[in-house]
């Protein structure tokens, strides 16, 4: 079946198969494998990506459902060169250790930022409650994710 | 990772055109909307239906909103829109107190309350919430809509009253003044499954609900329990021991106790009998007082 | 961006290798596509023990996208049915004669891409004929307990090793005349893992020049390459392991798996790179455990609380085949360290290992070959000695730690543990914690609980202290498979001043590639920035046992300065025949020889490296380049060390645990990079609030393993994780080359005690001494109710 999905702004039209999962059609037909899958029952959520603009779990979502829609990966956060201050912010406060989670965890929190700007530690750990992450024990990640809320000017959102 | 075995792919673009779909499939289709306990289950190879029939398009079926004397939530909502939804908070926090406990933030982006419910799992939230309100499903077939109350909507494990050609497309719930309800929920972790939970409505006397440190008399009632084997996630005897009494510590502790002997848990690694059986009863009392609180106003 | 200056050595340098991760760019297994590359799945068996009576493959043969079906009876006839094991013991490959846990590998399919090999799993017909499982390893050694491994000539029972430490003899006398004896059970359930990233492997044989290339997320490249050598039977030299980026290890990714060893036969095969990657279930179901010891703790003491001796009896449950992945003459690994940071009389332990119908391996999850079963069975032991005494546990903590002027100490089971002051780290744990506050708190809590406060928690407070064994190892103590526990480092110095390191060892996250270069960057002051560091790759690096049981800044870090110091030796040759006076009369500051007595005089690291390659004339012992190389053997293990405390809320009208605090004062002596270390600590922590709250590998009675997915193997969320509080003490290593300390398994090791002592001291109220992990509600509430859980076997 013939799908048609824009991904990161681009539109990209391929032949899947109708069981094709969503994860796999961006890493096996797109070469975007900044996007990563940890499990199959949809509960580490190292497989987030955007979903018309709505974070989703991408080993649960069929590429032939988001035929139409957009979809927002890792490799679509930076822009023009220049990195989003989420990703700034991982860096700066070590948010990321093996790096595996690290693209749904960016994901969830630049969609977070955009939502509530100002968010709280707790907001924060509620937002990324279902991606597991086993290196950082999170603490780290909300940091990074609170220094990318104190360091960003007018965020454009998606 | 696991993958699902083949199927065709329909995707719905009315309700009509998805129940002509289901139709046309004879029982051999399965329905998706947010997929979040089908696709696993189809990854498993547990499901393997020769269809799927794509119902994100039918955004029609995505609202919440009042009508009268009832508030109309559409199969399609997501879990979490209804979360966020300032209406649904102000006439059944119990609601919200279930959703902020459903699975996680992303998969509640995703997730429907109508997938939900069809799916019918043992331990799912919103059945007994529903089941404590007093909710009715609307379901749509060939021949119409029709109402099945949320009470009698389950008929068993991952088993409803939704026929192969149905679709459930709304459920309602009716607004009655002078109530509050709660939902407490044990999990083993946040996100996990629940090991046992219960759902509490109650509607106190209008004169004595928190008139002068009164506790009120409980003029209706509505409970609900999860993963604990109540027939129709609901507890019935418990709701009957409370109808028209004082709402007391001393009656909400009984209430507890007939929720906990009236249910029928199964021993799982969440928990053995005799514990699940014990949160029946702990969990009951503890959204009763909670619900008791909200309706004399004296919480949030 | 916010720019932090790199330091020029050690500091909280952001790491290099982030770059590449924010923004989707690492290169993990999974993400290596090769031209005409196959896929293989692995048919796994559904019962825990079970005679194969048939296996019928025509069907999944016949499917278009099919490239080859591999069985037990092909691989008998390569010789490859089964594989050593790094314990000497042996492992099917695939399944012959019998499966014998439930997951075990049975068939491999090859073809064209994932989907299709899945469904060709389908597709094969096995036939079995079950058979009684072992799964209770306390039943394990019963007379009439079914043989697991009657493929081994001779074998009747299901006994693997016993093996004992310390010296029994003056233990029993300690215990015969001691005025307190405490006694308790206790399991460190079977836990896993779980990176997220799952294990997997690419093969790729070419035909034509004999070589195989494996892609491969393993934490020992080079091992591996050795094992395969001796496996396959395939010249050492014509095998080359990539591991390439890993998402995360933690002791999973240090063994061979069978489906490895069937992707490499797949592609030998086909004639076509073959690409396996395990499924979660596969994952959890059937690589490397972790734990899994089913202790019986005694201790010894004095009535006012001086702790005299401790004894240890222990049933090791190893699966069915013994595939634990430690030092040779350690089957318990470093177990023995079980007397922790006391000073004792006398200690003994006696381990038996037994098989059972569960997966094998052994040891695995940061663990550091067992201490963390060591360090959980005495600071555990304390506690219930605290409870037994009345006493504070702080307080005989206190009062027993070993003294700072002790170390070098020398232990009753044989360690000598480098450095320490343990007092000191205690004594920062509880100021940051507050504790005299918190126990107040709980006094105050625990009278209005008592007076029938309605709804309320009980608070708890649990102390962890723990010392660590890790940097394995010296050679004449440790090898694994005959292979000395040593690893190597290569340093080139660019003519422009540049440099390439190249270790051994292999990052699973732990920042490598910035630790190192600052190690370098410290003893050459060349900035990180200007090194590069090459690893993962054994074609392009010395060898080297790996990273694992925390060993990597122990030896390869240690490795890194000395080859370093070699560099600097060269250039301070080659400085003297460029500033005309003997190298003698030289004295170095980072970055720089000078002429002593005339600072004036010097040259850098930079001006000396073009002079290497130059046309300058070189004097008697340099070659031309300030290139070097090492292999280094440490002559102890080192000895990292800390503190926790945790403090908990408990509902016991439900069982729920909430960890509302967690102290954590770490010392792993000279900290290359604080941030790094922090971050370690971190991850730690919230593997041990897993461990003791929520993580488990339960069986039933027939074997089926009830732990196979994430909705019900746990890993704790951002919720379950309170914001950590660290601390730090510096205590340098007397014997490593920049007196570092292995840190990466700390928090591991030390923090469930801490949790479950917290829970345990919040049921005081009802009398509970002790409970088995993990400390789910319905454990908790079964501790309340006197009718303890046992964990490990399915709830009944």
């Amino acid at each position: 079946m013939q799908v048609t999905v824009t991904v990161n702004g681009e539109e990209y039209t391929r032949d899947v198969d109708t069981r094709l999962l969503l994860v796999h059609f961006l890493r096996d037909h797109l070469g975007l494998t900044g996007t990563h899958w940890g499990c199959d029952t949809s509960n580490c959520g190292v497989c987030t990506v955007w979903l018309d603009g709505v974070p989703v779990k991408s080993c649960t979502v069929l590429a032939v459902m988001a035929d139409g829609h957009a979809v927002r990966t890792v490799e679509g956060l930076e822009r023009n060169g220049t990195l989003d201050p989420v990703q700034e912010g991982f860096v700066q406060c070590h948010g990321l250790q093996c790096g595996f989670c690290t693209p749904g965890m960016m994901l969830t929190a630049r969609w977070l930022l955009d939502h509530n700007p100002d968010p709280s530690e707790e907001q924060i750990r509620e937002a990324i409650s279902g991606q597991s992450c086993r290196c950082t024990g999170y603490e780290n990640i909300v940091r990074s994710v609170r220094w990318a809320a104190e360091h960003s000017t007018v965020e454009a959102t998606k | 990772m696991q993958v699902p075995a083949h199927f065709e792919y329909e995707r719905a673009t009315s309700v009509d055109h998805a129940l002509a779909l289901l139709a046309r499939w004879g029982g051999e289709a399965r329905v998706v909307a947010g997929g979040h306990s089908l696709i696993p289950m189809m990854k498993l190879r547990l499901a393997r239906p020769e269809a799927l029939i794509d119902i994100n398009d039918l955004t029609e079926l995505s609202y919440l909103r009042l009508a009268g004397d009832e508030l109309l939530l559409g199969a399609m909502t997501r879990h979490a829109d209804l979360l966020a939804s300032p209406l649904v908070g102000e006439h059944y926090p119990i609601l919200h107190d279930a959703e902020r406990v459903i699975a996680d933030p992303i998969v509640r982006n995703r997730g429907t309350i109508g997938g939900s419910l069809c799916q019918a799992d043992p331990s799912e939230d919103l059945s007994a919430a529903f089941a404590a309100i007093d909710a009715v499903a609307v379901i749509r077939g060939p021949s119409g809509a029709r109402t099945v109350p949320v009470r009698e909507f389950h008929t068993g494990p991952y088993e409803t009253v939704v026929g192969p050609d149905e679709l459930l497309t709304e459920i309602r719930v009716p607004i009655r003044p002078g109530g509050g309800s709660a939902y407490e929920k044990v999990e083993r972790r946040v996100g996990d499954w629940a090991v046992a939970a219960a759902g509490a409505a109650i509607w106190l006397d209008g004169e004595s609900a928190g008139g002068a440190g009164q506790p009120g008399i409980v003029r209706d009632v509505g409970i609900g329990l999860t993963a604990v084997g109540a027939s129709h996630f609901h507890a019935a005897e418990a709701e009957a021991s409370l109808r028209g009494a004082p709402a007391t510590e001393e009656n909400f502790a009984e209430a507890g106790r007939l929720a906990g002997a009236h249910c029928e848990p199964a021993a799982d690694q969440r928990g053995p009998v005799d514990y699940k059986r014990h949160l029946a009863s702990e969990l009951t009392v503890r959204a009763l007082r909670r619900a008791a609180a909200r309706a004399r106003g004296q919480e949030a | 961006m916010t720019t932090v200056e790199t330091p020029m050595g050690y500091g909280s340098m952001r790491r290099k290798e982030d770059a590449r991760f924010i923004r989707g760019r690492g290169t993990y297994v999974d993400d290596v596509t090769l031209p005409g590359m196959l896929y293989g799945a692995v048919l796994r068996s559904p019962f825990a023990h079970a005679r194969i009576v048939s296996i019928d493959t025509k069907a999944a043969e016949a499917h278009p996208k099919v490239r080859a079906v591999i069985t037990g009876a092909i691989l008998d006839g390569l010789k490859l049915a089964w594989m050593p094991t790094l314990s000497y013991d042996t492992q099917a490959v695939l399944a012959t004669d019998k499966v014998r846990f439930q997951g075990q590998e049975v068939a491999f399919v090859v073809a064209e891409d994932r989907y299709a090999a899945r469904d060709a799993l389908e597709l094969i017909d096995v036939e079995y004929e079950p058979l009684p499982a072992v799964v209770d390893a306390r039943r394990a050694l019963d007379p009439d307990a079914p043989v697991i491994r009657d493929d081994k000539d001779g074998k009747t029972d299901n006994h693997i090793f016993d093996w004992s430490s310390g010296d029994k003899d003056a233990t029993d006398r300690v215990f015969s005349e001691a005025e307190v004896v405490v006694t308790q059970d206790v399991l460190y359930p079977r836990v896993h893992p779980a990176p997220l990233e799952t294990c997997g492997a690419i093969a790729d044989f070419d035909k034509v020049t004999g070589k195989l290339t494996i892609w491969c997320n393993t934490q020992a490249p080079h091992a591996h390459r050795t094992v395969y050598a001796m496996v396959a039977g395939l010249p050492e030299h014509k095998i080359r392991i990539i591991s390439p980026d890993i998402g995360g290890g933690f002791g999973n990714k240090v063994g061979i798996y069978p489906g490895y060893v069937c992707a490499v036969v797949g592609s030998i095969v086909t004639g076509r790179p073959v690409k396996w990657m395990e499924d979660r279930s596969e994952n959890l179901m059937s690589t490397s455990f972790a734990r899994d010891y089913h202790m019986r703790g005694e201790i010894a003491a004095t009535r006012d609380g001086k702790i005299r001796a401790v004894r240890v009896s222990v049933i090791a449950d190893h699966g069915a085949f013994n595939g634990t992945a430690q030092p040779t003459k350690f089957p318990a690994g470093f177990f023995h360290v079980f007397t922790g940071s006391y000073d004792l009389e006398a200690a003994h332990c006696a381990v038996t290992g037994v098989y059972t119908n569960k997966a094998p391996g052994g040891v695995a999850y940061a663990c550091s070959f067992r201490v963390t079963e060591a360090a959980y069975l005495i600071e555990r032991m304390v506690d219930v000695l605290a409870y037994e005494l009345g006493t504070d546990p702080a307080a005989l903590r206190m009062r027993n730690l070993l003294r700072p002027e002790q170390f070098p100490y020398p232990s009753p089971t044989g360690w000598e543990y480098d450095s320490g002051d343990y007092p000191r780290a205690l004594a920062l744990a509880m100021d940051i914690a507050g504790y005299d506050d918190l126990r107040a708190e709980q006094a105050a809590q625990r009278e209005r609980w008592a007076a029938g406060e309605v709804g309320g928690t009980l608070m708890g407070v649990g102390i962890s202290f723990f010392t660590e064994a890790v940097g394995a190892g010296p050679r004449k103590h440790m090898d694994i498979l005959g292979l000395g526990m040593a690893d190597g480092a290569e340093l080139r110095v660019h003519p422009t001043g540049k440099a390439v390191l190249r270790i051994s060892v292999q990052s699973q996250g732990q920042g490598h590639e910035t630790t190192y270069a600052q190690i370098v960057a410290e003893e050459l002051g060349i900035s990180p920035d200007d090194i590069e560091v090459v690893h993962g790759d054994t074609d392009q690096t010395p060898f080297g046992l790996g990273t694992y049981g925390s060993r990597s800044t122990p030896v390869s870090g240690a490795a890194t300065a000395v080859v370093a110091r070699k560099v600097r030796e060269r250039a301070r040759i080659v400085a003297g025949a460029m500033l005309e006076v003997s190298p003698e009369d030289l004295e170095w500051e980072k970055g720089r020889w000078f002429v002593r007595g005339d600072p004036d005089q010097g040259r850098t690291i930079t001006e000396i490296a073009l002079a290497a390659h130059s046309s300058l004339e070189l004097p008697e012992g340099v070659e031309g380049h300030l290139d070097a190389t090492t292999v280094y053997n440490p002559p102890n293990l080192t000895f990292p060390f800390g503190a926790y405390i945790c403090v908990v809320d408990v509902d016991p009208g439900t069982g729920r645990v909430k960890v509302r605090r967690f102290v954590a004062v770490d010392d792993c002596g000279v900290r290359i990079n604080p941030m790094i270390v922090e971050g370690q600590v971190h991850g730690g922590l919230a593997d041990g609030i897993g461990m003791a709250l929520m993580e488990l590998i339960a069986f039933d009675p027939d074997g089926n393993c009830l732990g196979a997915s994430f909705m019900d193997y746990l890993l704790p969320t951002s919720m379950e994780c309170p914001s950590w509080e660290l601390g730090a003490t510096v205590t340098p290593s007397p014997h490593h080359p920049i007196g570092a300390k292995g840190v990466g398994e700390s928090a591991t090791v030390g923090s469930p005690a801490a949790v479950v002592n917290a829970v345990l001291d919040a049921l005081k109220p009802f009398g509970v001494r002790h409970a088995d992990m993990p400390l789910t509600p319905a454990a908790v509430w079964r501790a309340i109710q006197g009718a303890p859980l046992r964990t490990d076997l399915a709830i009944g």
